[in-house]
């Protein structure tokens, strides 16, 4: 084959690359392995992770049921081993499903249009906030109370593109809407806002008031969703969003230290051609038949490059498959059921955990996340509490601070793995308090 | 290929019609919506704005392409032809109704090229 | 194909969830969405056929040859995704404490000096999902780096014209102006034009090396010099890397950020268009600016621990966590089982490949270049065009009936009618000599049947869609009889 393409050897094949920058010394890597013995030695790493039982940690990546046909849809190659769908003749199976995907997205969130995802409800915002933005309007509003990893990725991008942060604080455990007000009242340039729904702590904010505030300063509403809340959630549109972002992650993606997810983005027909990204339309064929392609590429980068709004090329699709199957799995009333189990289970360990000695931060309007504080009296801290939940396989919440820990609780927990923690928290107040209590004895007060 | 001869054109393709000594409609030639192909898209500025001769103002979408649209003359946007959002395909069917703004205060419209000598312009680019 | 909403009967679904074993709690009046969710309601059977026959309009690397230029359709190793499936990797909350991810870790360091190593920097951070993202967050490094040097002058991004589209796109999205410089006849960059276009204000060079023409540029220490002289620093798009890796590293060559797609050169799945991962690589003076955590190593007696450090310096984070981590688990599995001698193996398979095909078409199809290419090369059907009316687009239609899919097509901008072609070196040569067969069959065809070409294909699940139409009324959702529009 060397031959009949024309050269005497290998080196002679690579003749082009300059001496000066050929490697002169093999690459330090170990040498090749067999497939048995790779996947041992994945396995050997796999192993050094801790994998828990009980999962009472969200704060961006939540564990919800997956549905055995979910894993099997997205495992089919044909699906796996595809690039974009640029060849829509053959490609129709994976445009119909981001069409599929596109039109559940618009159901979840009442917007009518969406793109065929993103990398991550981050990045997703990070997106919304930039299709904002204009000559005259270039100032950012982003709500204290959200995700503060998704807060930091919109900051990211502003630094690249240039674009001013205003941050509004958080009172109570929600966005201060006095404080909103006050802010844009005086802002000209004021793009728009970015608010979650349901926040970071887990608690609902008054969508409708501060939609009504952004656009009476004539910004664009950005809301932040969790698409398994928005099967019973008031949706962005009811409450008036120009834009819905959010992470796909509980509909069907495995926790996965993190990655892939899925970005998803649905706009108002007033936005739908300031979406980055692909998007999927449907047209007829030469044969007169109903046909899938992407469409409204010249938005994109390949197409506008310097002057395209976003640079995003390759997507998350297999992620939008993924849910979609969840979805369709689910159905609507599947996924009813998972939100109000989310809630109810949440609010269940909220009272337990109170009985068992913590207080609750906020007021009773979340959804499957709270905070919790350790009282004053109490000489524990956080670290201390999760610990001993550690030591009987159970992730309790997110440590915020030495006293306040954020929750989640979803359809995943049992009432009696919600009891047994709550008891071991009672446990890891009132053996802090003793061993106080011994030390003061001690010191002879 | 057919350009009227009450118009005035450009090097970049784009016809100006003066309604009077200081209006302007502005849109694209027969010879850039044939060029172009089919055009699925306008982007369109705002009223109010204001445009510069030889300096763009808006952009003409086609499946696989995008272009900028430059005006041939300086002055203020006093409308703009909102009915192309809709209907793109008029620019290809009729590129002289399909007007994309109207400009007021009109200056810097010399050096503009009658209808013969757009026409000759075009058999130099062939 | 039926729609997935049109195959759902009312009542029909599937029993999932374990009933609640608490007490339900109502969400307030004033939250609750004020209409029904509207989803399919199907039994797992239906769901299981709709996928299924969705599938098979579908085609991955699986279904067959795909040269589809600068994409790298490389064969994606299934013990890959074993590996990827392990519950030790699945299971894992992002957010548990450091102790209890060692196995997490282990994969970002190793990924981590693995890569470095082939790419010639000294640190990674692997939180960009795709290459585009990668681009975006190296430009950030460099805007950080010149800031961190009080250099506030420098405004601008060069790119050659036969740059990828994201190339600018990115460079716009970090505040850049593009400066775009013509390349040479050859497709490689024009030492003159690169000389006059740099100066104060530049922040850097974006190039694919190979280029996208499938050219390795000779001039490539002159090119970086050139750009560090101007105090500019110099990036490297890894979208190419698959026909230098173990062979030459871009960290030799002179640049000081790079991002690599995993999803190309380290054969993990496109997934009909993701997910990726486009990790960045940097030099030393640079690793302060990464975003998120970095993974460091505690040694002592007790033995060796991971951990996270923070970046002094970091310019924020560019994603969530740590990118997408299945995708980097993949990637560490490839390049375990390829190793030292497997990775360079891969390059030159890859290059002998496209050399193959391209000298073995060369007598019907006209090069764009008549040079040695690399992992890939590109053809011009201009003079095809001109003589038949035959494009490269009904070439690329065409071969869509013999099972092929088509090679990247336009691109890149500088050549006309382009087709790039990329075999890749996991295509034996049996299927490269079956592909030689059938372009040159179409070759010929277009002379004696133009038209039968241009309606091309006829063996597909469609014909051609009207692109037209689905652009200037969109329709991107499905609607329901009797849903308002």
């Amino acid at each position: 084959m060397l031959r009949e393409s024309g050269f005497e050897s290998f080196d002679e094949m690579f003749s082009n690359i300059p001496e000066a920058v050929k490697l002169k010394v093999p690459l330090e890597l170990p040498a090749g392995l067999s497939e048995q013995a790779v996947i041992r030695k994945m396995e050997e790493i796999a192993d050094q992770n801790v994998i828990f039982k009980h999962i009472f940690r969200g704060a961006g990546a939540y564990h919800h049921y997956i549905p055995a046909i979910v894993s099997s849809v997205v495992s089919k190659e044909e699906f796996l081993t595809a690039y974009t769908p640029y060849q829509a003749e053959i490609s129709q199976g994976i445009l119909q499903s981001i069409f599929e995907y596109q039109t559940m997205i618009c159901q979840l969130t009442g917007m009518d249009a969406a793109n065929a995802s993103v990398y991550d409800g981050a990045t997703a915002a990070a997106e919304a906030v930039a299709m904002c933005r204009d000559r005259k309007r270039s100032r950012v509003y982003l709500s204290e109370a959200a995700n503060p990893q998704v807060i930091q990725v919109i900051k990211t991008y502003c630094y690249g593109s240039n674009t001013d942060v205003a941050m509004v604080p958080e009172k109570d455990g929600i966005t201060d809407v006095q404080a909103l007000e006050t802010l844009l009242k005086e802002d000209k340039a004021a793009a728009c806002f970015y608010v979650q729904q349901p926040n970071f702590y887990g608690m609902i904010e008054d969508g409708d008031r501060l939609g009504a505030i952004v656009h009476e300063a004539g910004a664009k509403f950005i809301m932040g969703c969790n698409p398994l809340a928005l099967s019973i959630m008031k949706t962005p549109a009811e409450y008036g969003a120009d834009i819905a972002v959010g992470d796909g992650q509980p509909l069907g993606m495995p926790l996965a230290f993190g990655g892939p997810y899925l970005g998803f983005m649905a706009a108002g027909a007033a936005m739908m051609r300031k979406l980055p990204g692909r998007i999927v339309g449907e047209t007829k064929d030469s044969r007169g038949n109903r046909a899938f392609v992407l469409t409204l590429q010249a938005r994109e980068q390949h197409i506008r490059r310097e002057k395209a709004s976003s640079n995003i090329c390759s997507n998350q699709a297999l992620c939008a498959l993924t849910a979609a199957a969840y979805m369709t799995a689910m159905g609507a009333a599947g996924m009813e059921e998972a939100a109000k189990q989310c809630m109810a289970k949440a609010h269940y360990l909220c009272s337990r955990l109170e009985a068992a000695g913590l207080h609750k931060k906020y007021g009773d309007s979340f959804f499957h996340e709270f905070v919790t504080v350790i009282p004053e009296e109490i000489p524990a801290d956080s670290a201390h509490i999760l610990k001993l939940l550690e030591e009987h396989g159970i992730l309790g919440g997110l440590p915020l601070s030495d006293r306040e820990i954020l929750w989640c609780a979803t359809e995943m927990n049992t009432r009696e793995e919600m009891d047994q923690t709550a008891e071991l928290v009672g446990k890891a107040l009132s053996g802090a308090s003793s061993e106080k209590g011994a030390l003061i004895d001690e010191a002879g007060i | 290929m057919n350009f009227p001869e009450e118009l005035r054109y450009t090097k970049t393709h784009e016809w100006v019609k003066m309604e009077d000594d200081t209006t302007a409609y502005v849109g694209l030639s027969d010879y850039a919506q044939d060029a172009l192909g089919d055009l699925v898209f306008v982007n369109l500025p705002e009223t109010g704005d204001t445009v510069s001769a030889g300096e763009t103002f808006a952009d003409v979408e086609s499946v696989k392409a995008v272009s900028d649209v430059y005006s041939p003359v300086s002055g203020t946007v006093a409308e703009v032809n909102e009915e192309l959002l809709d209907a793109p395909e008029s620019i290809n069917e009729s590129p002289y109704d399909a007007w994309f703004i109207k400009v007021e205060g009109v200056s810097g419209q010399d050096g503009l090229m009658s209808a013969s000598e757009y026409e000759a312009y075009i058999k130099t680019l062939e | 194909m039926k729609l997935v909403f049109e195959k759902s009967s009312p009542g029909r679904g599937m029993e999932l969830l374990a009933p609640c074993d608490v007490p339900q709690v109502e969400l307030a009046k004033e939250n609750q969405r004020s209409s029904r969710l509207r989803l399919p309601q199907m039994s797992e059977n239906e769901i299981s056929r709709h996928y299924t026959e969705l599938a098979k309009g579908a085609h991955g690397v699986n279904d067959g040859f795909y040269p589809l230029g600068s994409c790298t359709m490389k064969y994606n190793p299934k013990i890959n995704e074993k590996a990827a499936s392990l519950k030790g990797f699945t299971e894992l909350h992002p957010l548990q404490p450091e102790h209890t991810v060692q196995g997490a870790l282990e994969v970002l360091h190793l990924a981590e000096i693995y890569l470095c190593q082939i790419t010639g920097m000294d640190a990674m951070t692997f939180q960009p999902a795709a290459g585009a993202h990668g681009e975006l967050t190296g430009l950030l490094l460099i805007k950080a780096y010149h800031e961190g040097r009080q250099d506030g002058k420098r405004r601008k991004i060069i790119v050659p014209d036969s740059a990828h589209g994201t190339n600018p796109a990115s460079a716009a999205m970090c505040g850049y102006d593009v400066v775009s410089i013509p390349s040479r006849e050859d497709g490689c960059v024009d030492l003159e034009q690169l000389q006059a276009a740099v100066g104060e204000d530049t922040a850097g060079l974006m190039l694919t090396n190979p280029n996208t023409v499938g050219l390795f540029d000779k001039n490539i220490l002159e090119i970086t010099r050139i750009v560090h002289e101007a105090g500019g620093l110099c990036y490297y798009d890894g979208a190419n890397l698959n026909a230098i890796m173990g062979i030459a590293r871009p960290g030799d060559m002179g640049f000081d950020v790079v991002h690599l797609n995993l999803h190309k050169t380290f054969s993990t799945p496109h997934g009909g268009g993701g997910p990726g991962s486009g990790p960045v690589g940097c030099k030393d003076f640079l690793k302060t600016y990464l975003p998120g955590a970095g993974v460091g190593i505690w040694e002592n007696e007790n033995g060796k621990a991971y951990h996270l450090t923070d970046h002094e310096k970091s310019i924020g984070a560019v994603k969530m966590f740590y990118g997408n981590f299945l995708v980097v688990v993949r990637a560490l599995t490839y390049i375990l089982t390829l190793g030292k001698e497997g990775i360079p193996e891969a390059a030159a398979n890859a290059v002998l490949n496209a050399n193959y095909m391209r000298v073995k078409l060369s007598d019907v199809y006209q090069m764009a270049y008549e040079e040695t290419c690399m992992h890939e090369f590109v053809m011009t059907l201009e003079k095809l065009k001109h003589d038949t009316g035959v494009s490269a687009m009904d070439i690329a239609k065409a071969l869509l009936d013999y099972g092929i899919h088509p090679p990247t097509m336009y691109f890149p901008l500088i050549v006309h009618e382009a087709l790039m072609v990329e075999p890749t070196e996991t295509e034996s040569r049996e299927t490269l000599d079956e592909a030689i067969e059938v372009f040159r069959r179409i070759y010929q065809q277009a002379a004696k049947q133009p038209d039968y070409l241009h309606g091309a294909p006829y063996e597909t699940p469609i014909g051609r869609p009207d692109e037209v139409t689905a652009a200037r009324k969109p329709i991107l959702t499905y609607r329901w009889e009797g849903q308002e529009t």
